[in-house]
């Protein structure tokens, strides 16, 4: 009865082909270690975000009278809305949490080199997009520390010369934030960003298809066809799409080997997620920050304008150039060095186990440098911050360069041909 | 690899000194379960704080059934002028002239707690002194110039502050000290329920959650160990 349905379905639609050729036949290297649990918990806190997001719209009024009353009435007259609430500002949070580890982990283990550039790039647009769509969703519950972040962050577009003051009147529909803002950034967080973020998703899983998964050790699994002798081939039946190729070794099937195990990961993950959110979901006032209790106020400043802290590391690069205009190009210049990562890296080793001492210290500081500037972005700018921002930047900027010097002649040890176990 | 993480946890908090020092706060050590005390602050609320300071996102009947209040009692004992019990709590002050009268429109206060914490609070309402500078005769320590007059100074008497910027014990007023204390505690209590009225309801099903997930844990660990005995 299914087979025959399957059947029909097939012989219309390429459903079962899809699902082995990228699920039960997508070859896997078998070594992924606990960093690998991030792409697909990113996916999971997506499609919360979209679910949540989709339902807290239901009850939201996007306007600026209305607005932060509407929040509260979610909170307090919505079956279960602040459960909805929480789920969604927490998983914002941890949307970013998520998918700084999962960037993390590719620097690591050097999955942005050849073949996976385009890979990375897409990975750089969803983290952009990102961005934008969590800039624009902090306006929304229309608090004070919406308003005035918001304030601060389209104002940079004012340091551009010549058109930087028409610019930032188009961006915020107004002469100041006002309600224009808020219904236009309403429209672009609940449809055009999610609609970008789950295209590109798409697009990097697909890139990611094509050229294979990375693994720690950073070895090749697909091998050229006819290298390997029959016994040493991976005994797992996998997509012709890729054994007409190559002949692949150490890898099993993503499904069933890499989805329970990724549902172990979903488990422990939504432990951590799940303390968060019922025990303390303002996350100290990080994830949800006390002045956005108040509902926005134009005339009253709160006392330290501090962005969430996710954009922290971003806009202590900004805060610390004294030049409004350098430091605006400083912080967007900051992300194009990641896009640019690829480039820097000249490079042939991929995973850090196998690479020079200086690439281990480098990326090392460059950890310190991003966690400290995430630090102080949330921070008053007194002196000593800034002295100390100063000198996170340069750790920043400075790893980009010093790769691109001492990876064209690396001094690295031999790659194994096959992953280590 | 887990030299390197370990690095980096070690090193942070080094580099991650502490925010500046900030005003000392007394602890409210409020208990939100204690529903005879969330009456009493409510009470207090509507007979002292109701006059100027909205509590426009809470509803009569959601705290009413909150603090375990009968309808029929709550509408004879915590509502005067004559609203539904349906209706958010709130007042009839003119804020274009209250404005005029305090400086400042007297704020909402349905949120106080989350933006500024219960022991803040707390803290405040027992920080009023005596200070013939400003228009109501009365400064306060934690919110120095505050626009908003002594109004509990029957109950409490009031303070001075001495050289040391050191508040006096409260003279003159209707309570002992640790009475006044109490009372203080029973509103910020009544307050830190309003800011979020599903707190506890929140901690009790997060309980029931992370046991679940718990469980589910297990399970899928033993899950993946089954299918991996496979993979060599």
């Amino acid at each position: 009865m299914f087979a025959n349905f399957m059947a029909w379905i097939d012989k219309r639609l390429p459903v079962t082909d899809c699902w082995n050729k990228h699920l039960a036949q997508y070859p896997a290297p078998k070594n992924f270690n606990f960093w690998y649990f991030f792409g697909s918990l990113a996916m999971l806190v997506l499609v919360n975000q979209i679910l949540t997001g989709v339902w807290l719209t239901m009850s939201y009024e996007p306007s600026g009278d209305g607005a932060f009353a509407s929040i509260e009435y979610i909170m307090r007259d919505v079956d279960y809305g602040w459960l909805l609430r929480y789920m969604h500002s927490t998983g914002a949070s941890f949307f970013f949490i998520v998918v700084y580890l999962h960037m993390f982990r590719g620097m690591m283990y050097g999955s942005y080199q050849k073949p996976r550039e385009l890979l990375w790039i897409f990975g750089m647009l969803i983290f952009l997009v990102l961005m934008a769509e969590a800039f624009m969703g902090y306006l929304l519950p229309w608090g004070n520390m919406s308003y005035w972040g918001a304030q601060v962050i389209i104002s940079l577009f004012g340091a551009i010369p010549v058109i930087g003051d028409d610019l930032t009147q188009w961006i915020r529909g107004d002469y100041v934030i006002s309600g224009a803002t808020l219904n236009r950034f309403f429209a672009l967080h609940v449809i055009a960003m999610p609609l970008v973020l789950v295209i590109l998703v798409f697009l990097h899983i697909l890139a990611l298809h094509e050229v294979g998964s990375n693994n720690p050790d950073g070895t090749e699994i697909k091998k050229k066809k006819g290298s390997v002798k029959p016994e040493e081939l991976s005994k797992f039946k996998f997509h012709k799409h890729y054994t007409d190729k190559y002949d692949i070794v150490d890898a099993i099937p993503f499904h069933p080997y890499y989805s329970v195990k990724d549902i172990m990961g979903v488990a422990f993950f939504l432990f951590i997620f799940c303390w968060v959110m019922f025990f303390a979901p303002e996350g100290g006032g990080f994830f949800i920050e006390a002045p956005n209790f108040e509902p926005a106020n134009g005339l009253k400043t709160p006392e330290h304008i501090v962005p969430v802290w996710y954009f922290g590391p971003f806009y202590t690069i900004l805060r610390v150039v004294p030049d409004k205009l350098l430091g605006a190009v400083a912080m967007f210049g900051a992300i194009i060095m990641l896009f640019a990562l690829p480039w820097f890296d000249r490079g042939t080793v991929k995973s850090m186990k196998f690479r020079c001492t200086l690439h281990k210290v480098n990326l090392f500081q460059f950890t310190i440098s991003f966690i400290v500037l995430a630090i102080l972005g949330t921070k008053a700018a007194t002196p000593l911050n800034n002295m100390i921002g100063t000198i996170a930047s340069f750790g920043y900027f400075g790893f980009f360069i010093a790769l691109w010097f001492y990876s064209k002649n690396e001094n690295t040890k031999p790659v194994p041909e096959r992953v280590s176990k | 690899m887990k030299k390197f993480i370990l690095a980096v946890f070690a090193l942070v908090p080094v580099l991650a000194f502490a925010a500046g020092p900030s005003l000392p706060l007394d602890s409210a050590n409020n208990d939100l379960a204690d529903k005879e005390s969330l009456k009493r602050g409510f009470k207090t609320y509507i007979n002292y704080c109701l006059g100027c300071h909205q509590l426009q996102y809470q509803r009569y009947n959601r705290t009413f059934t909150d603090l375990g209040i009968e309808e029929a009692d709550g509408i004879e004992n915590y509502m005067y002028t004559g609203e539904k019990v349906g209706d958010h709590i709130t007042n009839t002050m003119p804020k274009k002239e209250a404005a005029a009268w305090f400086g400042t429109a007297p704020p909402d206060l349905t949120l106080e707690a989350r933006l500024r914490s219960p022991d803040w609070i707390y803290t405040y309402l027992r920080s009023f002194y005596l200070d013939d500078k400003r228009p109501f005769g009365v400064n306060n320590k934690l919110f120095k110039d505050v626009g908003m007059p002594h109004v509990l100074q029957d109950l409490q008497g009031v303070s001075s502050i001495d050289e040391n910027g050191k508040l006096t014990p409260a003279q003159g007023g209707s309570l002992t000290a640790e009475e006044y204390d109490e009372v203080i505690r029973d509103l910020t209590n009544f307050l830190e329920y309003v800011g979020e009225p599903n707190k506890l309801e929140r901690k009790a099903l997060g309980v029931k959650v992370l046991i679940f997930i718990f469980i589910f844990f297990i399970l899928a660990y033993l899950l993946k160990k089954e299918y991996w005995k496979d993979v060599h």
